[in-house]
């Protein structure tokens, strides 16, 4: 406890801190494309598209081949192991396409939920096993930053005192991993948006996990400068009657995001959860545009809020890629300006915008 | 720990929230006016002062004397117990000079520590606090002082101390605001021994992450705390000499690792630092290039005192001088407070000297 015996060198430090300061410069955040086989198969099942790895293959083509100008917008992309050594139609390799935009790669790395027995049907998270060979060969081969999503739920009796510890320890061991293969990690708590509980409930126990997290961190001696947060945004569950605004959501979530994340973290890139693509740019605007002190920058790691108008307007077919390209660029313009504060509603919202994206115990 | 049992209504979160606001406003630090009987007979018989009940009032009377200068760079006074029951030569309560200045009133409510187990300190007077912080209140105090100490050796802190004091500090800062209080936590690592400036780093680091789980633990509303930590410098034996700029780097460093934003501020310690160390430290931190999300400012006794003590040497006469002395030193500081001080002219020529390090050093 009481001697240092340090985990990196001043350069490997620098190196990490570089690349965590460009996936969240001004304006830009993360798609986050990094669904599972099997996660993609809902996707493109509700649009009749069967799930094949061609298709999957053109799916994120699609989005991967948008104009370089959406560098201004994205600064870092999440790809699933498969995507990333899958090649557009000349050939390219993804990650290239990707890193020729000037836009960080980077890699889901963790492995899935595993049962915690003795819980009301919690869980932890698996993959720290071969994991530092994982990230070594995904650093060579053009990755520089990872994801590890844990997930906890809030019930009557849960999230239990074991999950909180035990997801966070999970959660720091992997960032230390990952750091020291020159990865920077996104470490994602994802406390899940079901059940019918109020905002201040989301709040208290979202204030607990993170408290948990960055001690962990702490413990494990990671390197915050070097590290982005990809939380859940402080709202009721989806069943609770109570509505809130997206101020409400604001206030709530940076309240709790001062008194638990230290300043040295450079971003926290919120995940949507199951908010419509509009909802969530509506609530990373509101936050942005508070006028509580934000000492990291706020901004996105969506996944299904940046790319539903896309899949609905590309339905499959190759004659449609532009037009779902347009989508894709629409939501990740908005989004840029929410980062801002700076997004202003237009009169007209197209129905692909605000349907709830919600499924039910959302697991990758 | 997964549904809320509120341990502050609203009313009572901003009342706490607005005492801490208004002790560190901008350009505004602590007075720590609160050595114990003991420590003052040091001060006192450094000067050649007799220790009597007298002479310590009399002494204090020359510090709350001071003008409406005060009213821009002191935000909070910490008074030791006998103090607050004390008044001046015209029979003004101490605590009424105080508040008649708009300074906020405090109370160092930590005793004499107990030993436990050998060489490291540990708690004490958590019994009975939640009834003396009430009589406190009703007193006029509004803010309290608990200081907890470690210290760095080859093999201290160890992790038990740091849990306990960390334990300590959050029951005691639970307590406080239960009773109207404001706490300041306060977890000292002494600067004895000849360690290094990354080594003193890597201790306040795990320290004040403990102390903040611990807080978070117990439920502590964080917006209605202060905290009062070491800056971050080498031990005082240590070969190595650091600039300002270096140890200010260090400290800032630490600091937004540990000490979530929702802190509204941390007033440094000034622990055996001469008054213009420690002024010239607190610029130096206040000019770091690094994003400071709390207020950073001073809580110093035996640096904003020294030159009012030297001057007083216990002759009614000089108690003037003894005044203008401590508001010089209260000016230098608020300005230091906000990265306005521009050094005495007398040591910054070699101690000003940036031996800038980039911060990823850190």
């Amino acid at each position: 406890m009481t001697h240092q015996f340090p985990a990196l060198s001043p350069e490997q430090k620098k190196a990490l801190s570089d690349i965590a300061q460009r996936i969240v410069a001004a304006g830009k955040g993360i798609l986050a494309a990094d669904e599972s086989v099997g996660t993609m198969g809902n996707r493109l099942q509700r649009i009749n598209v069967e799930n094949t790895e061609e298709n999957r293959r053109v799916f994120r083509e699609i989005l991967f081949s948008s104009d370089a100008s959406i560098n201004q917008n994205i600064g870092g992309v999440i790809l699933f192991h498969e995507t990333l050594y899958q090649k557009d139609s000349s050939g390219k390799p993804f990650p290239a396409l990707i890193k020729e935009k000037g836009i960080v790669v980077g890699i889901k790395l963790d492995k899935g939920t595993s049962p915690l027995a003795g819980t009301n049907g919690e869980t932890t998270i698996d993959g720290l096993d071969g994991l530092a060979e994982r990230c070594a060969q995904y650093k060579k081969d053009g990755v520089d930053f990872g994801k590890w999503r844990a997930v906890l739920k809030i019930t009557s009796t849960t999230p239990s005192q074991l999950a909180i510890q035990e997801n966070a320890n999970t959660l720091a061991r992997y960032a230390s991993i990952c750091q020291q293969n020159g990865l920077v990690p996104i470490v994602e708590p994802e406390v899940l948006p079901d059940g019918d509980h109020d905002l201040q409930r989301c709040q208290y126990v979202t204030e607990k996990v993170l408290a948990a997290v960055y001690k962990a961190l702490n413990d494990h001696h990671v390197y915050l400068e070097g590290t982005l947060l990809k939380p859940n945004m402080v709202t009721a569950g989806h069943a609770c009657p109570k509505k809130y605004t997206p101020q409400d959501v604001a206030v709530a979530t940076v309240t709790t995001l001062l008194r638990t994340v230290p300043a040295a973290v450079p971003g926290i890139c919120f995940l949507s959860g199951g908010q419509s693509e509009e909802e969530a740019s509506l609530n990373l605007n509101a936050m942005n545009q508070s006028p509580l002190p934000k000492p990291w920058k706020l901004t996105f790691s969506y996944g299904r809020a940046l790319q539903a108008s896309a899949l609905a307007a590309w339905v499959g077919k190759s004659e449609n890629k532009k037009a779902a390209q347009e989508a894709f660029r629409k939501r990740a313009q908005i989004n840029s300006l929410a980062c801002r504060g700076q997004y202003v509603v237009s009169g007209k919202t197209d129905a692909a915008a605000t349907q709830s994206l919600f499924t039910a115990s959302y697991t990758y | 720990m997964t549904h809320q049992h509120p341990a502050l209504t609203a009313e009572q979160k901003k009342e706490l929230s607005d005492i801490a606001l208004r002790i560190v406003a901008p350009g505004k630090g602590i007075l720590a006016a609160d050595e114990s009987v003991g420590s003052m007979a040091k001060r006192l018989n450094q000067i050649g002062v007799e220790n009597t009940e007298e002479n310590r009032r009399l002494y204090r009377q020359v510090l709350f004397s001071a003008d409406s200068r005060v009213k821009k760079c002191i935000g909070g006074v910490i008074f030791f117990h006998e103090t607050m029951y004390q008044k001046a030569d015209d029979g003004t309560p101490f605590v009424q000079m105080i508040k008649d200045k708009g300074i906020v009133v405090g109370i160092k409510v930590r005793g004499v520590s107990d030993g436990f187990g050998g060489a490291e300190s540990a708690w004490g007077c958590l019994d009975g606090l939640s009834e003396r912080c009430a009589q406190y209140k009703k007193d006029g105090a509004d803010f309290a002082k608990w200081r907890c100490v470690l210290k760095i050796s080859d093999n201290t802190p160890s992790a038990l101390a740091i849990m306990e004091n960390a334990n300590v500090l959050a029951r005691y800062a639970s307590i406080c605001q239960q009773n109207g209080i404001v706490p300041i936590v306060e977890p000292e690592i002494l600067p004895d021994g000849d360690h290094d400036l990354k080594r003193c780093q890597y201790v306040t680091e795990k320290v004040l992450a403990a102390v903040y789980k611990a807080l978070s633990d117990h439920h502590v509303y964080l917006e209605g705390t202060l905290l009062k930590p070491n800056m971050v410098t080498p031990g005082h034996s240590c070969p190595t000499k650091y600039s300002p700029a270096e140890n200010a780097m260090a400290t800032v460093t630490a600091l937004r690792r540990t000490v979530p934003p929702a802190v509204p501020g941390v007033t440094f310690l000034s622990g055996g630092q001469s008054e213009e160390e420690a002024s010239i430290n607190l610029n130096a931190i206040n000019t770091c290039p690094l994003v400071r999300p709390w207020a950073l400012t001073f809580s110093y006794g035996r640096a904003l005192q020294a030159s009012a003590l030297s001057a007083w040497r216990g002759q009614r006469d000089n108690a003037t001088a003894a005044t203008e002395e401590f508001v010089k030193r209260a000016e230098v500081n608020g300005l230091a407070a906000l990265g306005k001080y521009e050094g005495s002219g007398d040591d910054s020529g070699a101690a000003g000297q940036s031996l800038y390090v980039a911060n990823h050093a850190y």
